[in-house]
């Protein structure tokens, strides 16, 4: 029932090839064409060409190289000294081949392998309605299952959704998350590669989730996806992200830009549990466009990486278009997770919800940085953030950094923070009921994260459930 | 008398580096008996019941702690759980977003050798028997445990989960205090619902109040951290009329 969403490190069942610790698979690296190290005008160029774009996107991609040269890294935030763009690799193209296959079989052996290992192909069967699989920077695997074809849903690789819808893919990329909004969005545009590209059509409603997975496997290497997700409307939808990569020694980086239009009365959810191994710098802008009577729910799990800064956004741009997010984080020994989300309410009677729980063990970090944002006019706009840490231990940390720019006298807007350390007396309550004191101290986590766990479907919280209890693994002193 | 008994020989105890809190306590609980002991505020009964379910907080300086034979000193808190041995804790804790049922399944299966999990039926049937015991709705499995709980229900599901998890030695920690007569008598009830051969207890309490309704075979007095008289069931009624210091001048403490 588990390995849907992620890593599944079972170590057995990846006999044959080079394991790590924790993260399961390490294949030779080959690849088809890998650029030079580093950011360049050359370097965007080639994926240009071996794109064969439009020339517009190749002016775009030029452009956006030259307003994140211009913007810097930011100066806010978690440390990214770590991160030297002249070591990275900015794009691996895995094989010669262009554009996605539709069969598993076509895929080269050892990929098609670490898939199936990852539980991918099995659960495209059982419960998904289509599953894409993006391999270093391109999509190797993409397949929408034909009823889900025939009610003219779209769910391509961004990079076929270029080719084959030119128009609607023109009209609507980069309005929500333009080059010029962060640093990283900028090197993403400039650099990116693979992601979906999903148009769910008026009224259609998907019953079972899209998936994409993405898999890292070179060193030093940067992925840059680019997602674009459009609802029309009255539609539904859940799509739902997994990514993994083996541990180097190396880091490696992660900039995806997702942006997803979600219009009148559709209903969008976008789930991820993000269980990068602990070398990447996981640097994401997640943005929804919520427009009337819409509904946008992002789920956002971050467990793994060595720095996550992510932020999913609701622009509730519509009268009475409500957005959510559920963003549970992990902070292991090593890591900063820093995550939050964005709210910004420009429409009357829009709502909001945010419920953020972070975990922070050892010399691990996690921070909640969120803005909620209401404008003049939006009038009786609702907005309610909760935010609770769970610190392990006595040298974990935690802070919260919430911004809250009211510019309407008629809003309500709450806001709740709680820290709370794990607590002696809950653990030796456990352990007298026979509780091994690990088991306790996952019981209490658990229940912690309970408030978001209920909301995923069963197999993703089982597989949350197990994810946290590896990183657990090694909390008893 | 080592085979079926609860033994606590000549205990001491203290906070690391305080003042000594047990100075000396034997006590023996057979399985089949109801103990109660009984003792002023202070006088150390809540530090034995914690100390004899493993509280790491406290330091042994002194003694042994027999379950059957088998000193308990150096296991964790979880073995002896395992081992057969129960606190109903004085003050139990909340752990938000655990349910009462999760628990107790996780605390069953915890019993079972690695890799078997307790019987779905059998383990609903467990639960139903113990929810009946206390004239409590089924609902209540369902809530996590004791969050919102008022302090009655706290000593109700300590009680539950005694009923459910069958230990073969409990010791309650003034489950009545703070109870009205009415949770009192549930309370009482859900105790002697456990009574049997098999099943030994004790009842740490103030009041002869709840003897009323658990009718004890045996009662000790700890006064300054050690046992300084026991006798029968009469003894504790004698106690509520005359009062502790009738005690010590009873037995020239």
């Amino acid at each position: 029932m588990s390995d849907l969403t992620n890593v599944n490190p079972d170590a057995e069942k990846l006999e044959g090839m080079e394991h790590t610790k924790q993260y399961d698979f390490r294949l030779p690296e080959t690849y088809f064409y890998r650029s030079e190290k580093g950011l360049n005008r050359r370097v965007i160029e080639k994926v240009s060409y071996f794109k064969e774009e439009p020339e517009w996107m190749l002016a775009f991609r030029l452009k956006a190289l030259e307003i994140a040269e211009k913007k810097g890294p930011p100066r806010w935030g978690p440390d990214l000294s770590g991160l030297n763009f002249d070591d990275i690799y900015f794009y691996i193209r895995p094989n010669e081949r262009k554009g996605t296959v539709d069969d598993w079989e076509e895929i080269p052996e050892e990929v098609r392998e670490t898939y199936r290992r990852l539980g991918v192909p099995e659960a495209e069967q059982r419960v998904l309605a289509g599953v894409g699989a993006q391999y270093e920077s391109e999509m190797v695997y993409h397949k929408l299952k034909e009823e889900w074809e025939r009610k003219g849903v779209i769910f391509l690789d961004t990079d076929t959704g270029l080719k084959k819808y030119p128009e609607l893919f023109k009209e609507y990329f980069s309005t929500v998350i333009p080059p010029e909004d962060n640093y990283f969005a900028a090197v993403n545009s400039a650099v990116w590669s693979g992601g979906s590209f999903v148009y769910v059509p008026e009224g259609v409603e998907v019953e079972v989730p899209l998936q994409a997975y993405f898999l890292l496997n070179a060193q030093s290497i940067g992925q840059f996806e680019r997602t674009l997700i459009i609802g029309a409307p009255g539609s539904k939808f859940h799509y739902i992200e997994g990514c993994t990569a083996p541990a180097y020694n190396t880091d490696s980086f992660h900039s995806g830009v997702i942006e997803i239009i979600v219009q009148d009365n559709a209903n969008v959810r976008y789930s991820t549990i993000q269980n990068w191994s602990h070398n990447v710098y996981n640097l994401v802008t997640q943005r929804a466009l919520v427009h009337a009577g819409a509904s946008m729910g992002w789920l956002d799990g971050n467990l793994g990486s060595k720095v996550t800064m992510k932020y999913p956004s609701c622009y509730l741009v519509g009268e009475r278009a409500h957005g959510e997010v559920l963003s549970i984080a992990f902070a292991g020994d090593g890591q900063h997770q820093d995550a939050g989300s964005k709210m910004i309410h420009a429409a009357p009677h829009t709502t909001s919800s945010v419920v953020s729980k972070s975990i922070s063990k050892g010399t691990g970090r996690s921070s909640y940085r969120g803005l909620v944002q209401i404008y003049e006019g939006a009038d009786f706009a609702r907005s309610n953030v909760e935010c609770d840490a769970l610190l392990l231990d006595e040298v974990a940390r935690t802070d919260t950094y919430p911004y809250i720019e009211i510019d309407e006298k008629t809003a309500h807007v709450g806001h709740e923070a709680t820290v709370s350390k794990l607590d002696d007396e809950q653990i030796f309550y456990l352990m007298s009921r026979g509780l091994a004191e690990d088991e306790a101290m996952a019981l209490i986590v658990r229940g912690f994260l309970d408030p978001v766990a209920k909301e995923l479907p069963l197999e993703y919280a089982v597989e949350l459930n197990r994810l946290i209890e590896l990183e657990m693994e090694g909390s008893v002193g | 008398m080592s085979d079926r008994t609860l033994e606590i020989r000549n205990l001491h105890a203290r906070i690391p580096g305080g003042e000594a809190i047990l100075r000396g306590v034997d006590l023996v609980v057979p399985r089949g008996e109801v103990h109660a002991l009984m003792g002023p505020n202070g006088s150390g009964k809540s530090t034995l019941a914690k100390i004899i379910a493993g509280d790491p907080s406290y330091e042994i300086t002194d003694g042994e702690i027999l379950l059957e034979g088998e000193d308990v000193l150096s296991l964790e808190p979880d073995e002896r759980a395992r081992a057969g041995l129960y606190l109903a804790f004085q003050y139990p804790v909340e752990v938000p977003g655990v349910s009462i049922a999760n628990f107790l399944r996780l605390a069953l299966n915890a019993r079972l050798p690695e890799g078997e999990e307790v019987g779905v039926m059998d383990f609903y049937r467990k639960l139903q028997a113990a929810v009946t015991a206390l004239d409590w709705d089924e609902s209540i499995l369902e809530r996590n445990l004791h969050e919102g709980f008022s302090g009655g229900e706290k000593k109700r599901s300590e009680i539950l989960q005694l009923l459910v998890l069958e230990p073969r030695y409990a010791i309650l920690d003034e489950t009545d205090s703070g109870l009205d007569i009415d949770a009192l008598k549930v309370v009482a009830k859900g105790v002697n619902a456990a009574r049997g051969p098999a099943f030994g207890c004790l009842l740490i309490t103030h009041y002869q109040r709840l003897l009323n309704y658990i009718i004890p075979d045996r009662v000790h007095v700890m006064i300054d951290g050690r046992v300084i008289t026991e006798g029968e069931k009469e003894l504790a009624m004698e106690l509520d009329q005359k009062g502790y210091d009738w005690v010590r001048e009873q037995v020239g403490a």
